[in-house]
């Protein structure tokens, strides 16, 4: 029963260079939402957004949903004495004024418990639900494995 | 009788000192990256994806481009090998010269997941191997880099690992030449090979 809801999901939101629009949610802008392409579905995917500010209040990212994946968290890479490793965030701080990006090597959401395969071209919705803004569900643009980000400049000229 | 249990109790002493000393081995020091002028020679011996043993002695006369890793890391890995994929690219003719490699730190569920299906998945070129436990350790440790398997209840299968993101580079004759910190852009990484191809 799941598929064809899920199908529905994916085909509504897989447009290409969606990575590219952006969606408001009161002050905030949110931009770039891309993942890489998985191999079948056993390994956890990723989420990258950037987030602006453009209010004069904080707020916060506490929380990601998305159907593609049964356990979405906030990770971090951090980098300690040479040693990368991935502690889960309870929350991505979005500071008025400014632009915090969920990229590599930083903040971004884990995707575990994958429900398909994350594949190239192809897009998934995801909400996030931000402290005080509340919640806004965009679309997450699925890039190649090799992806290191949107390109939007160069898209659809 | 009483002896014997106060014998056994002493082997048991002598065993924990020995399992304490071992651990200390392996903790004291986990991550200090090697000195450029402290020139030593990594060795490895692991399986790749068909169960063969593979060497530091089977690619003398090129470059070794090494990451340890592993196929669940969904940031930092995929970050990385995508580097590699696109030096290799940019290499050009000189790609031959350069063989990538990529070292599990977490072989059981690697082989289980397809090592070969992931790193190809970048690169042709990326050679991933994946050893037991022992061959694993031995193989961290002549690079001198440092990994941990973390329990995280959340985690697939309950665990996550750490480890040292480096790119570590080793000349044709097995020498180690240097480590690329994690983040360094495809572009430097391929200024510097050019230079020494």
């Amino acid at each position: 029963m799941r598929t064809p809801i899920l199908a529905a999901l994916l085909s509504l939101v897989g447009l290409p260079a969606m990575a590219c629009e952006t969606f408001t949610i009161g002050n905030l802008m949110i931009e770039h939402a891309w993942s890489r392409a998985t191999i079948g579905a056993e390994r956890p995917g990723v989420l990258y957004v950037e987030i602006t500010n453009t209010g004069s209040a904080d707020d916060a990212l506490v929380g990601i949903a998305t159907p593609v994946a049964e356990m979405p968290m906030l990770h971090e890479t951090v980098v300690t004495d040479g040693v990368a490793s991935m502690p889960h965030a309870m929350s991505v701080p979005v500071p008025a004024g400014q632009t915090v990006a969920l990229a590599p090597g930083g903040y971004h959401g884990m995707l575990m418990g994958l429900t398909t395969t994350l594949k190239e071209g192809e897009g998934f919705p995801v909400t996030l639900t931000f402290r005080d803004a509340g919640e806004v569900t965009v679309p997450v643009e699925v890039l190649s494995m090799q992806a290191e980000g949107p390109d939007c400049e160069h898209a659809g000229q | 009788m009483r002896l014997t249990t106060f014998q056994k109790a002493l082997w048991a002493a002598a065993g924990l000192v020995c399992l304490a000393y071992g651990t200390w081995v392996l903790v004291a020091d986990p991550a200090t990256p090697p000195r450029a002028e402290a020139a030593f020679r990594p060795v490895f011996s692991l399986s790749d994806a068909e169960g063969r043993i593979r060497t530091e002695a089977d690619f003398a006369g090129k470059h070794l481009l090494v990451f340890f890793g592993f196929t669940s890391c969904p940031d930092v890995c995929p970050t990385t090998l995508s580097e590699v994929a696109q030096v290799m690219d940019d290499l050009g003719s000189d790609a031959d010269k350069v063989q990538p490699i990529f070292i599990s730190v977490d072989p059981v569920r690697d082989r289980r997941l397809g090592l070969a299906a992931y790193t190809s998945a970048f690169h042709p070129a990326i050679l991933g191997l994946a050893g037991d436990e022992v061959q694993t350790r031995a193989a961290a440790e002549s690079f001198h880099i440092y990994f941990e398997r973390q329990d995280d209840p959340a985690a697939p299968d309950g665990y996550t690992m750490s480890h040292s993101p480096a790119l570590y580079l080793i000349g044709p004759d097995g020498d180690w030449l240097r480590q690329f910190a994690y983040g360094t852009p495809a572009s430097d990484i391929l200024n510097d090979l050019r230079s020494r191809l």
